[in-house]
C-alpha cells in the first residue's frame, strides 16, 4: 500500500525539473521544495485512508452486523487495526507538514497566516473528532454495545469530508486567491470566511475526495486480490474485495466527469498551467490532444497529436485554441515537461482505471465473473499502486504547474521560503530516512498482522504482554 | 478583555491542554524506558499500551489547535518563531514522528525484538520531544525570539531558562504520567504495580518540583521580564504551583490516586500558566505584544467562532472518550 518508490522517483523528477527553473535562486529553495514534495507525497497516501476507509469499515461492520455475517465482522475487526496503524503514522506525518508550513515557508505564513488560517482551524477541529472516535472505535470492541459500537466509526468518515475540504480550499486559495486586497504591499481587508468558502474549494476537493475513495478503495481491493490469486477463495477474500472495490468502482467512474469539471476555465485562471498540461508551446486553432513527448529548447519532441481533441477538451470548443506558452512571460513558466507528464500519466491512469470497472461490472452483468480470470486479478493488484501514483501525478502536476508562485499572482515560492542555506539538504537527508524507516516499519508490521491472522491468530496481543512473557520465552505467538 | 487576548487566552488554553493531557502520554514514556527487562516491565508497558493508547491521537491534536491558532492569529510572531526556533522544533517533531508511529509499531509487533526496538524508540523520543518543547517555552519567554525571524539557531535555545525549561517539561510530563499510571494500575486491580509505580512518581515528583524552584534563581537574571511576571501578577499561580504540587505527593504518599491525579493536574497547569500570565502581554517576550502581533480583526473573529464551534463539538465526544477509558468495562481487559 505504501510505496516509496514511487515517492522518490517522484523527488529525482522534481530535482532534475525545477533545477533549470531559475538562476538567482534562494539556496534553500530547491531543498524546501524537495522537503515539501516528499512528505507531502508520503502524507497524501495516508491522508486517502483516513478520509476513505473509515467508510469502507462502517459499510463492512454494519453488513456483518446487521446480517450477523462472521466473515464481514471478523473484516471490519481487521481493517479497524490496520488503520489503527495507518492513521497512527497519518497523524504523525500530518504534524510534520504543520510544521514545515512555518519552518519551510515562513514568507508564506507570516504574510498570509490569517487570510489562509481558518479552514486550518476547521480542519484542525475536524481531525480532533476523527483522533476521538478513532480511540472510542479502535477500543470499543466488545467494551461497547455493538450498536453503538458500530456508528462510532461514521463520525469519522464524515470528519474525513470536512478536514478534506479545509485543506483543499486552502490550495485552492493559493490556486485563485481571494478574500484579501493588496494596498501597498500591506494585505487588508481579509475575509477569511470568503477563503473557507471560496468559489474553487468545492470542485478541487471534489476531485481529491473521490481520488481518495479510488486510492484506498483500489488498495484494500488489491490486498485481496493478491491472496485470490494465491488461492485463497473463501468469502472473506471475496467479501474483502468486493466492498472496497465497489467504493473505488463508483469513485473511479466519477473521476473522470469531476476532473473535467475542475478544469474548466483553466485557461482564464492560469493559463500557463493550462498550456504545460497540454504542452501548447504556440497558440494552435483548434488545438491538438498532444499525448506524451517533451519540450526541448522550445520544440514540442517525440508527441503524437490527436487533432480537435485539445481544444475538444480543455476548451469545450471545436476550435478555440489552448493559449501556448508563447503567450506566457518566460519568467511565468512552470517547469513545462514535468507538469505536462505528471498531469497525463493522471489522466491515462484514471482512464483505465475508470475502463477496468466498467468492464468488470459489464462482465458481471452478463454473467461472468472477471475475479475468475488470473490477469484480471493481476490488473486488480496492481490497481493500488496505480492509483497511487495517479493522485501523486495529479499533485505534482496541478502543484509545479502553479510555479513560480505559491500564491498564483501574488506571491512567488521564492519569496516565501525561508532564509536558509544549502545546509537545509541535510534536513532532507534525515527526513528520508526516517520516512524510509517509518515505511519500513509499517510494512514490516502490517505483513505480519496479515500472516498471524491467516495462521488463526485473532486478537494479535503484544509479545510483551504479561501472559505472553509468562507463558513461555518465546515472543512467537501461537 | 479585546479580542486579540482572547484569541489568545484561547491559544493558552490548547498549549496548557496539550501540557497537561499531551504531556501525560509523553511522561508514560520515562516510565516505559526504565521498567526493566521484558519480563520484568511487561506488565508496566502494557498498562502504558491500554492507559494512553485510546486516547494519544486525540491528546496529540491539542499541539495542531496551538500551531494553527498561532498562526492563524498572529502570522508574523508564528513566522518568527518558526524561523529562529527551527533546531529544537525539529527535534522536537522528529520526537513526535518516533514516538507516534513506534507506539503503534510496537503494540501489533510479532516479534519481542521488534517490540524492544519500537519500544525504546517510543520511550526515548517521548522524553526528548516534551525537552525541546520546554527549550522553545524559554527561547520565547526570556526574549530570544526576534519578530524578524533573525535570533540565532543556537543561542535562542541553548541558555538558562530554556534548559530550565526543557528539563522542567520533562518532569512535569513525568510526573504527571505517574499519577496517571499509578490511578490506572490501581483501578484495574494491579496493587503490587501500583505500589511500584506510587514510589516512582514520587521520586519524580519530588525531583520535578526541586527543578521548578530552582529555575526561579537562574530566571531572575537570564529571563527579567518573565522574572518580574513571575514575582508579580503570575506569584499566585506559583504558589498553587507549590501547593497543588505538595499536595500530589502528599496524596500519593496516602495512596489516594484518583483526587492525586487531579492535583497534579493543577500543579502542571499552574506552571505552564505562570509561564504565561508571567509573560503577558508580551507574545514574544521584549519584541512585540500579544495585541501588536495580532492578524486582521475579521479574522480574529472568524477564530474565536471555531473555537466556540469546537467547544461545542469537540469537548462532549473528548469527555465521553475519557469517560470511556475510565469505565469498568474499559478497565478490565
Amino acid at each position: 500500500m505504501l510505496t516509496p518508490d514511487v515517492v522518490t522517483s517522484v523527488l529525482v523528477h522534481l530535482a532534475t525539473g525545477a533545477a533549470g527553473a531559475a538562476e538567482a535562486e534562494p539556496a534553500g529553495l530547491l531543498p524546501a521544495r524537495e522537503q515539501m514534495a516528499l512528505s507531502l507525497g508520503w502524507h497524501i497516501i495516508l491522508a486517502c485512508f483516513g478520509v476513505a476507509f473509515p467508510a469502507m469499515i462502517f459499510a463492512m461492520h454494519l453488513r456483518g452486523i446487521r446480517r450477523n455475517d462472521p466473515v464481514a465482522l471478523g473484516l471490519a475487526q481487521r481493517w479497524a487495526k490496520v488503520s489503527a496503524v495507518l492513521f497512527a503514522i497519518g497523524a504523525v506525518s500530518g504534524t510534520v507538514l504543520s510544521f514545515e508550513m512555518g519552518v519551510l515557508w515562513p514568507g508564506l505564513m507570516g504574510t498570509y497566516g490569517d487570510v489562509l488560517g481558518l479552514p486550518f482551524a476547521f480542519e484542525g477541529l475536524a481531525f480532533f473528532l476523527e483522533a476521538i472516535f478513532l480511540g472510542i472505535y479502535l477500543y470499543g470492541w466488545g467494551r461497547m454495545p455493538p450498536k453503538r459500537h458500530v456508528m462510532m466509526v461514521l463520525p469519522m468518515a464524515v470528519t474525513g469530508i470536512i478536514g478534506a475540504y479545509c485543506v483543499l480550499a486552502v490550495n485552492a486559495w493559493m490556486n485563485v486567491p481571494s478574500g484579501f486586497r493588496m494596498v501597498d504591499g500591506e494585505v487588508t481587508d481579509v475575509h477569511p470566511w470568503a477563503v473557507l468558502f471560496n468559489q474553487h474549494a468545492f470542485l478541487q476537493f471534489g476531485h481529491m475526495w473521490v481520488g481518495a475513495y479510488m486510492l484506498a478503495g483500489f488498495s484494500v481491493a488489491g490486498v485481496y486480490a493478491v491472496g485470490m490469486l494465491r488461492g485463497r477463495r473463501d468469502a472473506h477474500h471475496r467479501l474483502g474485495f468486493m466492498v472496497p472495490f465497489v467504493f473505488a468502482s463508483i469513485a473511479a467512474v466519477t473521476q473522470p466527469f469531476v476532473g473535467h469539471v475542475l478544469g474548466i476555465g483553466l485557461d482564464e485562471r492560469q493559463p500557463a498551467k493550462l498550456a504545460a498540461f497540454e504542452l501548447a508551446e504556440t497558440t494552435e486553432s483548434p488545438s491538438p490532444l498532444r499525448l506524451g513527448g517533451v519540450l526541448v529548447d522550445g520544440e514540442v519532441k517525440g508527441a503524437i497529436d490527436i487533432p480537435y481533441l485539445g481544444s475538444l477538451i480543455a476548451m469545450n470548443s471545436p476550435d478555440k485554441p489552448v493559449p501556448g506558452l508563447d503567450t506566457i512571460p518566460e519568467d511565468e513558466h512552470p517547469p513545462v515537461n514535468m507538469t505536462h507528464l505528471a498531469f497525463q500519466t493522471m489522466v491515462g491512469i484514471g482512464t483505465l482505471l475508470a475502463g477496468a470497472v466498467v468492464l468488470f461490472w459489464f462482465q458481471r452483468r452478463r454473467g461472468k465473473d472477471l475475479l475468475e480470470k488470473r490477469w484480471f486479478l493481476r490488473f486488480a493488484a496492481a490497481s493500488g499502486p496505480l492509483a497511487v501514483i495517479a493522485l501523486e501525478a495529479g499533485w505534482i502536476a496541478t502543484e509545479v504547474g502553479r510555479q513560480p508562485w505559491i500564491v498564483y499572482g501574488v506571491m512567488r515560492t521564492t519569496d516565501a521560503v525561508g532564509d536558509y542555506t544549502a545546509s537545509l539538504w541535510w534536513l532532507l537527508g534525515i527526513t528520508t530516512v526516517v520516512y524510509s524507516l517509518m515505511t519500513w516499519g509499517a510494512v514490516v508490521v502490517l505483513r505480519s498482522m496479515a500472516r498471524r491472522w491467516r495462521e488463526g491468530a485473532i486478537d494479535l496481543p503484544s509479545p510483551y504482554a504479561p501472559a505472553v512473557s509468562a507463558g513461555s520465552t518465546s515472543g512467537e505467538h501461537e | 478583555m479585546s479580542i486579540e487576548v482572547a484569541v489568545a487566552a484561547a491559544l493558552f488554553v490548547g498549549i496548557i491542554a496539550y501540557a497537561v493531557l499531551g504531556g501525560a502520554d509523553f511522561g508514560s514514556g520515562f516510565f516505559d524506558l526504565t521498567a526493566g527487562s521484558s519480563r520484568r516491565g511487561a506488565e508496566l508497558r502494557t498498562l502504558v499500551d491500554h492507559s494512553i493508547g485510546p486516547v494519544w491521537e486525540a491528546n496529540h491534536v491539542w499541539l495542531i489547535y496551538v500551531l494553527v491558532i498561532w498562526w492563524t492569529a498572529f502570522p508574523e510572531s508564528f513566522a518568527a518563531a518558526m524561523t529562529t526556533l527551527v533546531l529544537p522544533l525539529l527535534f522536537a517533531l522528529l520526537g513526535i514522528v518516533l514516538r507516534g508511529a513506534s507506539f503503534a509499531f510496537r503494540k501489533f509487533s510479532e516479534t519481542l525484538g521488534q517490540a524492544r526496538l519500537f519500544g525504546v524508540i517510543f520511550a526515548a523520543s517521548s522524553i526528548i520531544t516534551p525537552f525541546f518543547f520546554g527549550t522553545i517555552a524559554g527561547a520565547i519567554a526570556s526574549g530570544r525570539v526576534p519578530l524578524d525571524g533573525t535570533g540565532d539557531r543556537w543561542s535562542s535555545w541553548v541558555n538558562p531558562t530554556s534548559l530550565f525549561g526543557g528539563v522542567i517539561a520533562v518532569g512535569t510530563c513525568a510526573f504527571l504520567a505517574g499519577t496517571f499510571l499509578v490511578a490506572d494500575a490501581a483501578r484495574s486491580g494491579q496493587a503490587r504495580l501500583a505500589d511500584e509505580l506510587r514510589v516512582r512518581a514520587l521520586g519524580v515528583g519530588v525531583v520535578t518540583g526541586a527543578v521548578v524552584f530552582a529555575a526561579l534563581v537562574p530566571i531572575d537574571h537570564d529571563a527579567p521580564t518573565l522574572a518580574a511576571g513571575l514575582e508579580g501578577r503570575a506569584a499566585p499561580l506559583v504558589v498553587l504551583a507549590a501547593l497543588a504540587g505538595l499536595g500530589t505527593l502528599v496524596l500519593l504518599w496516602r495512596r489516594q490516586y484518583a483526587v492525586s491525579r487531579l492535583t497534579a493536574v493543577v500543579a502542571v497547569a499552574s506552571v505552564v500558566s505562570g509561564w504565561g500570565v508571567g509573560q503577558y502581554p508580551w507574545l514574544l517576550v521584549d519584541e512585540v505584544t500579544i495585541v501588536d502581533a495580532a492578524g486582521a480583526q475579521a479574522t480574529l473573529q472568524a477564530l474565536l467562532v471555531a473555537v466556540a464551534v469546537a467547544v461545542v463539538v469537540v469537548v462532549p465526544p473528548l469527555a465521553y472518550l475519557f469517560k470511556l477509558t475510565q469505565s469498568e468495562e474499559w478497565t478490565k481487559h
